[in-house]
């Protein structure tokens, strides 16, 4: 057991630190910390800068753009990142599709997809949730029916995140049904312009709008979008959803936001005192810490099984499980550390509009928006229910 | 002792669900939540013509005599609806004010127009470094002529934007953080030197931060007295959030276990899923709790049992942590759906939070309970 980095690690570390510092916008830190989406063409351009540094996709191999960096680096990249207070870059073209493309892809897709992934100039969405398919997707019931050299696909996707701001969106489709549902699933890539292709919003609780329903009306697309083979989806999305989990536990992050809450519950008044001079106040932000402390030792323990070389299965159902309850807990407490304004909530678009000034105090804009938006970190990506289903599998061997 | 509800209990509460079933279906609670003024002037006429805003009030200034378990089955039974009226700022809060402090002259001027819906009445007391501490008021009214002149901000005034007349909780004299001293006033919405920022609350109800300067007030009773009165009020007012939550809460487990019910994933209903099971059955055991202590303190603060306040707290404390945990639950249970604005749960959940950010959170409810031991 050792616990300190390589002199050339540490190095690193500055050198990451210090460019995030000088060039990361403010206006995207802004939104950031509060807890706001970023805007399209504000991630797009950070994402730009990132690439242009050669830093865009260090869970790529280099030779199609990828850093190369060993398990080590990635985790001093992703920390110092988001300690940085940067928001995460966009994962579906990045972290989801770009790696099922250079893995699975055919060398005209690999030409056709990936630079454009790299450099933000395609924006991504995921049509793998239905609606009778959320936990159980390999239900799923979009079809897909062969048709000279394309596929015509009808169905209904919904939950895809920022369907409205995307150009591609990869999908799951059943191509076969007299057969195991997993069986009977391909992957393929839509053409978001394609005719058929309707987009509609679903306002969520925070009253923003990142969430769609995505129908597809004999939408022809091309057979050369096909990822792998027809029937084998299954296995390309299960590997997709197994690259979502890496740095599922949100450690650096949720230290970042932690950070913040003490600022906040720093200058929040209570009478005479202030709210960080409460005893139990303070023991709340203690608890989360010690929590996230232990969630830290977990996970560099299973980062240095993973250096060993073993295979991690459970162990990403735990981070997940744990990273999304600490950052709820986190969001809650900075929206109770408002104290009565945390009563006040006006959603983003119509606050920047406002002409009398901001409501409140100044860090009260964008907690209750992410409080509200965080209560999905125990639903999206696999629910808390269906992550214990998969550790309780795990133990029972 | 006895929990079970009287005949007049009973039949209030079946008013008020029949008028939940006609008038705040889901669609049309969201409509109104959307209108500028954030609910509706007729709804607010049946409150009145229905005695419920009369109820809290005495006989012999109007009103229907009724005690907290009374406002508690009234306001249980508003939760099922998340209804948007202001029963609190203007009844439960404005008037019930007037009536514990005004001059018989006020009484009579202002409080049957309050129980007839006439007039809407905000009770302005919270101010942005005070948190939760009802005492701690920086605003300050000072004598000019015949009356005062009030200077100062207010912070998260319930429903000030529609209320004729805003109740204003100032400092006549001592420190900031004194006791003592404080006067409540009464401050026309109209008045000089008054003016407002307003704001939506995270429940679909309204909100508005206030200036004052030199606004002119009317001394509500007498000089310095207003903090006991103050703290009656709060504590009732505690009492009928926490019953409403309670109402709310049993809302959310209605929706979810008819949820859990149809869903199906995996071939059959989700809530076929023992953990899904027991999590319902962790829900209930936190609305059972949060019925029972706020029947038990709605019948103690009826009583008049002295010291109550540290009651109020373990009751609030209770049902704030029921509140979440119910609520939360709810959302979850419901994957994706939950997250929508277009279905219910979530405008239960987010009524739920506002409830545990008023009259005192959790952790000021926990500390007090513990100052008292
Ligand atoms: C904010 C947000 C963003 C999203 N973005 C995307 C996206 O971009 N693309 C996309 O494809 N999808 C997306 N999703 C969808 C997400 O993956 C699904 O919501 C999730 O898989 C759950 O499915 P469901 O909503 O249908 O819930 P259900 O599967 O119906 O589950 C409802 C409840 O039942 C529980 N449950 C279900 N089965 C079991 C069981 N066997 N045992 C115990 N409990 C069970 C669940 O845990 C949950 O609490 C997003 C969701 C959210 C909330």
């Amino acid at each position: 057991m050792e616990l300190r980095f390589s002199a050339e690690d540490l190095a690193f570390q500055k050198e990451v630190r210090t460019f995030l510092k000088e060039n990361l916008p403010a206006g995207l830190l802004d939104r950031s910390d509060r807890g706001l989406h970023p805007l399209k063409e504000d991630i797009v351009a950070w994402q730009k800068v990132l690439h242009n540094k050669g830093w865009i996709a260090p869970n790529w191999p280099v030779e199609y753009g990828g850093t190369g960096w060993s398990l080590t680096r990635k985790y001093i990249y992703d920390r110092e990142y988001f300690l940085s207070g940067a928001p995460q870059t966009i994962s579906f073209g990045l972290r989801m599709v770009g790696p099922v493309i250079f893995s699975f892809g055919t060398q005209e897709q690999k030409d056709t997809y990936l630079q454009d992934i790299l450099e933000s100039n395609t924006w991504w969405c995921q049509g793998f949730s239905e609606p009778g398919s959320g936990s159980d997707l390999a239900s799923l019931s979009t079809r897909a029916v062969r048709d000279g050299d394309a596929y015509v696909i009808n169905g209904q996707k919904i939950w895809t995140t920022f369907a409205h701001w995307a150009d591609m969106m990869f999908c799951l489709v059943r191509t076969k049904s007299d057969c195991k549902p997993q069986e009977g699933i391909s992957f393929i890539l839509i053409d978001m312009n394609s005719p058929g292709v309707e987009v509609r919003p679903i306002v969520g609780l925070d009253l923003d709008h990142t969430l769609n329903e995505v129908f597809l009306d004999n939408v022809r697309v091309p057979v050369q979008n096909l990822i792998g083979e027809e029937n084998k989806g299954w296995t390309y999305a299960k590997f997709l959803l197994g690259n979502e989990r890496s740095g599922i536990a949100r450690v650096a992050r949720s230290q970042y936001q932690l950070a913040k809450l003490k600022q906040i519950a720093g200058v929040e008044h209570q009478g005479n005192g202030l709210l960080i001079d409460d005893a139990s106040f303070r023991s709340q932000i203690a608890r989360i810490e010690i929590e996230l402390k232990a969630l830290e030792a977990m996970e560099l323990r299973y980062l240095s099984q993973e250096i060993a070389g073993r295979k991690l299965t459970a162990e990403t159902s735990i981070l997940k499980i744990r990273g999304a309850e600490i950052i709820q807990a986190i969001r809650s407490l900075t929206v109770t550390a408002l104290g009565p304004y945390g009563l006040a909530y006006e959603p983003d678009d119509v606050f920047r509009r406002r002409n009398d000034g901001p409501i409140g105090p100044e860090h009260l804009h964008g907690a209750m928006a992410d409080h509200l938006y965080q209560r999905a970190a125990t639903i999206y990506g696999g629910t808390n229910e269906i992550q214990r289903n998969i550790v309780a599998k795990a133990i029972a061997g | 002792m006895d929990f079970e509800l009287s005949q007049e209990q009973i039949m209030l509460r079946d008013s008020v669900v029949r008028f939940v079933q006609d008038h705040y279906d889901f669609a049309q609670r969201k409509a109104l939540a959307q209108t500028v003024l954030g609910h509706s002037d007729e709804n607010w006429k049946i409150f009145a013509e229905m005695g419920w805003l009369a109820l809290p009030f005495a006989e012999e200034n109007g009103g229907l005599g009724g005690q907290a378990v009374d406002v508690a089955v009234l306001t249980e039974a508003l939760g099922s609806g998340i209804t948007l009226e202001p029963l609190f700022s203007s009844a439960l809060l404005g008037g019930r004010m007037v009536e514990t402090l005004g001059s018989d002259t006020q009484k009579s001027a202002i409080i049957p127009s309050v129980l007839a819906g006439e007039t809407k009445l905000a009770l302005a007391y919270s101010e942005p470094n005070a948190r939760f501490v009802l005492t701690y008021v920086e605003t300050t009214a000072e004598r000019s002529g015949e009356g005062f002149v009030l200077n100062g901000r207010k912070s998260v005034v319930l429903q000030a934007a529609s209320a004729d007349r805003i109740i204003v909780v100032a400092r006549t004299s001592g420190g900031v953080a004194d006791a003592k001293g404080l006067s409540a006033f009464v401050v026309d919405a109209e008045a000089s030197g008054l003016r407002r920022q307003d704001y939506p609350t995270v429940d679909g109800q309204r909100a508005s931060d206030l200036w004052l300067e030199n606004t002119p007030g009317e001394l509500l009773g007498a000089e310095g007295c207003a903090a006991p009165a103050l703290n009656a009020v709060i504590d009732a007012a505690t009492c009928a959030v926490c019953a409403e939550a309670v109402g709310v809460m049993q809302a959310v487990l209605d929706i979810t276990k008819e949820y859990v019910s149809t869903r199906k994933q995996y071939g059959r209903a989700i809530g076929d899923n023992q953990v899904v099971q027991h999590r319902l059955v962790d829900m209930s055991i936190a609305l059972e709790e949060a019925k029972a202590i706020t029947e038990m303190t709605a019948m103690q603060l009826d009583e008049g049992v002295p010291d109550i306040s540290a009651q109020i707290s373990a009751m609030k404390v209770k049902v704030g942590d029921a509140a979440r945990f119910v609520g939360g639950q709810g959302l979850q249970l419901h994957g994706g759906i939950g997250m929508t604005d277009e279905y219910p749960v979530g405008h239960y959940y987010k009524r739920l939070m506002a409830i545990e950010a008023m009259f005192g959170d959790t952790n000021h409810h926990l500390n007090h309970f513990a100052s008292a031991i």
